[in-house]
């Protein structure tokens, strides 16, 4: 009886504080409606106070991109608030340094609009847009990456660069989580948007996409990122992937020979086993065309009886540096785990690459 | 049950039972937050606040539902439960009118929810079997007592900025070390009044 008691009396107790504890929330909580100004806009916004800068702007169709869903735990909603945002929180600091503290940037999802804001944000991030799209296609690569093609139904096109990335928006416990997956489609191919996806065990973006399938409505907002692809053609371009790293360079790679067919561009991309492999047939036949393309896939784990591999074996980077000269002007993209990248780095610097000229998607 | 005055107790919380300096309770946020006087004057505040608030409410649980139902083993989960509530409930409301407050509290304003000091009183009031009246003297006493260590402290430590402290000292060590020398000091109060 005991028992009963207790837990009716500890429920009860707990119900009626929470009761209490929404009332307030109603009518403390509430700080009508603020002005919502970004780059000095001759119309400012108009949003209730109270919600964080990031939930205002999104419902106001302007896509920060944020990958926790406003929790504060990728740091990725970062923009300049000029006026009105509050002195920086403890839950903002772990992710801004002095120089970005200085230049008022916050996290966007830790700032609540609690009167008039005044926010600047680059031009490039106005443009991004939330897509619904058609999955056309689901096709397994190797045993845990898929290719997921889609079909933009509304808006109809999207203007990507090669190496920029889209936020799929994934169903979770806690509600909607956006997940950053680079496009793998070509630039020129506007009207689709292509991604190469790895299953990450437990993960909920690539859980969602895996089992995706022809027909299914997918949302995401995008595109994001600061890559430029330089314009010189005497540059070489240099890709280096690793694991699934591979779905920038294929844009790269695809959207640099629709424009300049003579140019010349190295692809090096590490696997474990020959399990692993993937496109390296398509990238042969486009190498065929493209006599100035250089495919080069190399294994890292030993192979096993009775298979045949004619590729190159260890790490990646070994091969880079087998196989670039020295003091050739190069633009690089390398995108894989972080010791990878670090091996990468330092051999395409001892190769006379400056570092603003190598960049990175590290995942 | 117990004979003094509210009066009494509530002089004795302050002074010769003070349940920082005797009781050594709730210790965290007094280091924490005692680098500026402004600041643990806030904090000293709002803990004054919670503990008359929630030692008055969690009375009434106590005497009313607990100990009438024989559940006096929720105690702990039940107190806890109620300040942590409230805490939430100080903390819109201190959102609401004192924006520059909310902002100098910071994160320790959610950290009274482990204040033990505020537990503390809730169940000294519990053990030396307070009523009413008593409740709310020592509720109000605990807290200003309270407030009175750390604006003391926040004093000492200013001054402290400017003086030669050896540096394996510096910091909290040298806190601790005066926090001592503080509860030393109040022990001076001891004969005044007593409360057990």
């Amino acid at each position: 009886m005991v028992y009963v008691w207790s837990v009716v009396c500890f429920a009860g107790l707990t119900m009626a504080l929470a009761a209490v504890l929404m009332v307030a929330a109603r009518v403390l909580v509430n700080y009508g409606i603020c002005k919502l100004d970004i780059n000095a806009g001759e119309e400012p916004l108009e949003v209730d106070g109270g919600q964080t800068l990031l939930s205002a702007l999104y419902a106001n169709e302007i896509f920060i991109p944020s990958a926790c869903g406003g929790k504060g735990s990728c740091g990725h909603c970062k923009i300049t608030v000029t006026d009105g945002g509050g002195p920086v929180l403890p839950t903002e600091t772990p992710y801004l340094n002095r120089k970005e503290i200085r230049a008022n940037l916050r996290l966007a999802c830790q700032v609540k609009i609690r009167e008039d804001v005044f926010v600047r944000i680059p031009e490039d991030l106005l443009n991004v847009k939330m897509f619904e799209a058609t999955v056309a296609s689901s096709v397994d690569l190797t045993h845990d990456i898929k290719e997921i093609r889609m079909n933009l139904v509304e808006p109809a096109e999207i203007a990507q660069r090669p190496g920029q990335y889209v936020q799929v928006q994934a169903p979770s416990p806690e509600g909607p989580v956006f997940r950053a997956y680079s496009i793998s489609s070509a630039a020129h191919e506007p009207n689709e948007v292509e991604l190469v996806v790895r299953l990450v065990p437990n993960g909920v973006g690539s859980t969602y996409l895996h089992n995706v399938s022809p027909g299914d409505t997918v949302n995401f907002t995008g595109p994001y990122g600061e890559f430029h692809l330089n314009e010189d053609p005497s540059v070489e371009i240099v890709c280096v992937g690793g694991g699934c790293g591979m779905a920038p360079m294929k844009n790269i790679i695809y959207t640099l020979y629709e424009r300049w067919p003579e140019r010349t561009c190295w692809l090096f991309f590490g696997c474990r086993t020959t399990e692993d492999v993937f496109y390296l047939e398509r990238f042969q036949e486009l190498a065929k065309e493209h006599p100035n393309f250089h495919v080069v896939y190399a294994l890292s784990d030993e192979l096993e009886d009775g298979e045949k591999w004619d590729g190159e074996t260890g790490f990646i980077h070994l091969s880079v540096d087998k196989y670039l000269e020295a003091g050739v002007p190069r633009q690089a993209f390398l995108c894989g785990p972080p010791l990878m990248i670090e091996a990468v780095t330092r051999i395409l610097l001892a190769k006379g690459l400056a570092s603003e000229e190598i960049f990175y998607d590290e995942f | 049950m117990n004979g003094n005055s509210a009066l009494v107790i509530l002089i004795a919380a302050i002074f010769t039972n003070n349940i920082l300096l005797t009781n050594f309770l709730g210790m965290c946020s007094f280091i924490a937050c005692s680098g500026q006087i402004g600041t643990s004057l806030g904090l000293g505040t709002a803990v004054t606040f919670v503990m008359t608030m929630t030692t008055m409410i969690n009375y009434a649980i106590y005497h009313h539902v607990l100990a009438p139902l024989g559940l006096e083993h929720l105690t702990f989960i039940v107190f806890i439960a109620v300040i942590a509530a409230f805490v939430q409930f100080v903390e819109m409301f201190v959102e609401r009118f004192s924006l520059k407050l909310y902002f100098a509290l910071g994160i320790f304003l959610p950290l009274i929810t482990v204040n033990c000091a505020i537990l503390g009183a809730s169940l000294f009031m519990v053990i030396r079997e307070y009523s009413f009246t008593q409740t709310v003297g020592f509720g109000f006493g605990a807290g200003i007592g309270w407030a009175v260590a750390i604006v003391l402290m926040a004093g000492l430590r200013q001054k402290m900025r400017y003086s030669n402290v050896p540096k394996p000292f510096e910091g909290v060590a040298v806190a601790m070390i005066i926090t001592g020398v503080l509860a030393m000091a109040f022990m001076g109060f001891a004969g005044m009044v007593s409360i057990q």
